[in-house]
């Protein structure tokens, strides 16, 4: 990958002073042992900043931890005046009451299916376009490049009207296709831009060497260079999905009947129902909690490469 | 730089088996479907968007009476529109304000983390990937718990501390609405930054820094001559994106506004659109007003796009 070959690369003034020396960057000062700054651990300003750092810690996740915590507490328990801070005595039934709800599944199999449908056709496009764009120098390839990198850019919020217009005339509102198409061509050119990164980082060499052992060209890239690109597949899939999973402006703009609803959607509506009448937040957080967990696991998993994509080129590490 | 010499080598020296030799064909097969889905989905609507925006399109239109062009009266129009700059200077206020109070505690998030023990940083770590993953609706829904006005935990936190918040509604005020959402915002955004600035500095070596501290240099001389030069590029492009992003925010507003506000006190860009369009079918005008965003992004992200294209090249 381009951002960790650079690091050796591209010595600035101060990266050449220390080549060499420097275990790893992202090893922290005091895990050196035996070096002047090993004693710093004890000062009271290391101390304090520690505290500082847990209570941070601690009112970033709050949020998260609340949904939980409410997830788990029956109603009774939330509607009283004093917050109970912790679940003790909690239970899943707010889980089971909205998963027998009945609008949850639909909601659901909704999600599901666009996002499916989203990862397949975004990775398979995205796959041969970052191909054109990593191994052939073409008329029309920087144009090509330029195209990606500012349509990623463009807003939803100023093109959903439009959409909504196109889909319209396609008698397309309020289908998985419909959406999907959309989300395919959202999230196509980040994907290109990402899976160049893998792409290039495959030598060509490699598959001329198996070629020249035999392979025919299309044996030589299964055999060769696609077992390779398997870790930037998986990541750029698990981005797609997020995206797909996640994405409400265009699903409020597309999706208006209440049938077909995908579940950030079908949790706006919960939050909808909270301005006019009592809301069982028990079930709301419960409800946001299982459309969040899957998301959170997959997220974890990708982060990384994900930053990198976003700001490679000013971040070499 | 394995990448740049991939590149160069394949222009200057001739291989055995070369992908070109496979025809000149090849890589425009590829590219196809990617452009193909990406003119039906955004190339057309775009042009029809751009077409429409000079138009008059609205309700009588919609059951098939044919549009008059107009040419730019709509623009006229909406820039004469005294609630059309209202709505920009809302947003250009918001998007501005939240970009920076982002960065900045994004920066310091990241000096904390590049300054504690590995432990604390790790626990500092996970607490932001997981505001981060957060999808944005489920954390509107949590957000709208907390700050709800009868049972949330903020009043009554606030209340318990002595200060009067029983039953005080935080989305009446259009201020303490883009307050709120200002926060979330925040909440949700810091973490890409403190991340990434703080891959920034782990590349600002530890020894130089105590050759710097040997020599007499102070925190602050030490942070303006060594680390903020090193961490500049980083810092530059995300200000950059949070400018962007923070431009076009959309979900966390229109979901507050669910919860009941006055839509046309707390509308920024996005969700005049979205009212202009979805709501009172102008198509006319919804499509002028999304060609300004459009023009106003495409101008922001050229600087973005321009050192992701060096990054290409290299």
């Amino acid at each position: 990958m381009t951002s960790t070959v650079y690091s050796s690369g591209q010595s600035t003034g101060v990266n050449a002073l220390q080549a060499g020396s420097r275990p790893r960057p992202s090893d922290p000062p005091t895990r050196r042992p035996g070096s002047r700054g090993g004693n710093r651990r004890f000062r009271p300003g290391r101390i304090a900043l520690g505290v500082v750092g847990i209570v941070v810690s601690l009112i970033w996740v709050f949020p998260v931890y609340w949904m939980l915590n409410s997830s788990l507490l029956p109603n009774v328990v939330l509607q009283s005046t004093t917050p109970t801070w912790l679940p003790f005595g909690g239970s899943l039934d707010n889980f089971v009451a909205v998963f027998s709800g009945g609008t949850f599944l639909p909601a659901l199999g909704m999600s599901t299916a666009i996002a499916i449908i989203t990862v397949v056709f975004c990775l398979f496009f995205a796959f041969l376009g970052a191909l054109a764009i990593s191994r052939f120098r073409f008329r029309g390839r920087k144009a090509f490049v330029l195209a990606v990198l500012l349509i990623q850019m463009l807003p939803a919020e100023g093109l959903f009207i439009a959409q909504y217009k196109l889909m319209g005339s396609l008698n397309m509102l309020n289908s998985i296709v419909g959406v999907s198409i959309i989300y395919i061509a959202a999230v196509v050119p980040f994907t290109i831009w990402m899976l160049r990164g893998f792409v290039a980082g495959v030598p060509a060499d490699l598959e001329e060497a198996g070629m020249i052992d035999g392979l025919s060209r299309t044996q030589a890239f299964m055999r060769i260079t696609f077992p390779l690109l398997a870790p930037g597949l998986v990541a750029s899939g698990v981005y797609a999905f997020l995206q797909a999973w996640n994405e409400f402006t265009v699903a409020l703009v597309l999706l208006q009947d209440n049938s077909s609803q995908t579940l950030p959607l079908w949790l706006r509506g919960f939050i909808q129902a909270s301005a006019s009448r009592a809301t069982d937040w028990g079930q709301v957080m419960a409800a946001s909690t299982m459309v969040a967990i899957p998301v959170i696991i997959f997220f974890l998993f990708v982060q990384g490469r994900m930053t990198s994509g976003l700001v490679s080129g000013a971040v070499k590490g | 730089m394995t990448t740049q010499n991939l590149v160069l080598g394949q222009a200057d020296r001739p291989r055995p088996v070369r992908p070109r030799k496979r025809g000149r064909s090849t890589p425009y097969l590829l590219v196809i479907p990617a452009c193909g889905i990406l003119i039906l989905a955004l190339g057309y609507p775009l042009v029809w968007q751009f077409i429409t925006s000079m138009q008059r399109f609205g309700l009588s239109q919609q059951f098939g009476q044919p549009p008059e062009f107009v040419w730019f009266d709509n623009y006229v129009t909406l820039f004469t529109d005294p609630y059309m700059w209202t709505v920009v200077a809302r947003s250009l206020a918001f998007c501005l304000v939240t970009a920076a109070v982002t960065m900045a505690i994004g920066t310091l998030m990241a000096l904390l983390m590049n300054a504690v023990h590995t432990a604390v940083r790790i626990t500092l770590q996970i607490s932001m990937l997981l505001a981060w993953a957060m999808p944005v609706v489920a954390a509107m829904t949590v957000w709208n718990w907390l700050i709800d006005w009868r049972r949330g935990v903020l009043n009554s936190v606030l209340t318990g501390m002595g200060l009067d918040f029983q039953n005080h509604n935080w989305l009446a005020n259009p201020l303490s609405f883009f307050f709120v959402a200002m926060v979330i915002v925040v909440w949700m955004s810091v973490p890409f930054v403190a991340f990434s600035i703080f891959a920034g500095l782990t590349q600002v070596s530890t020894e130089v820094l105590e050759a710097a501290q040997l020599d007499g240099a102070t925190l602050s001389q030490r942070l303006r001559f060594i680390i903020v030069p090193i961490i500049r590029p980083v810092l530059a492009i995300i200000l950059l994106l949070q400018v962007i992003w923070d431009l076009r925010v959309f979900t966390q507003i229109r979901l507050l506004q669910d919860v009941g506000s006055i839509a046309s006190e707390t509308n920024l860009l996005g969700t005049y659109i979205y009212q202009l369009g979805v709501g009172s079918s102008d198509f006319a005008m919804a499509s002028a007003v999304s060609i300004f965003v459009l023009v106003l992004t495409v101008a922001l992200s050229w600087f973005y796009v321009r050192s992701m294209l060096k990054e290409d090249e290299s």
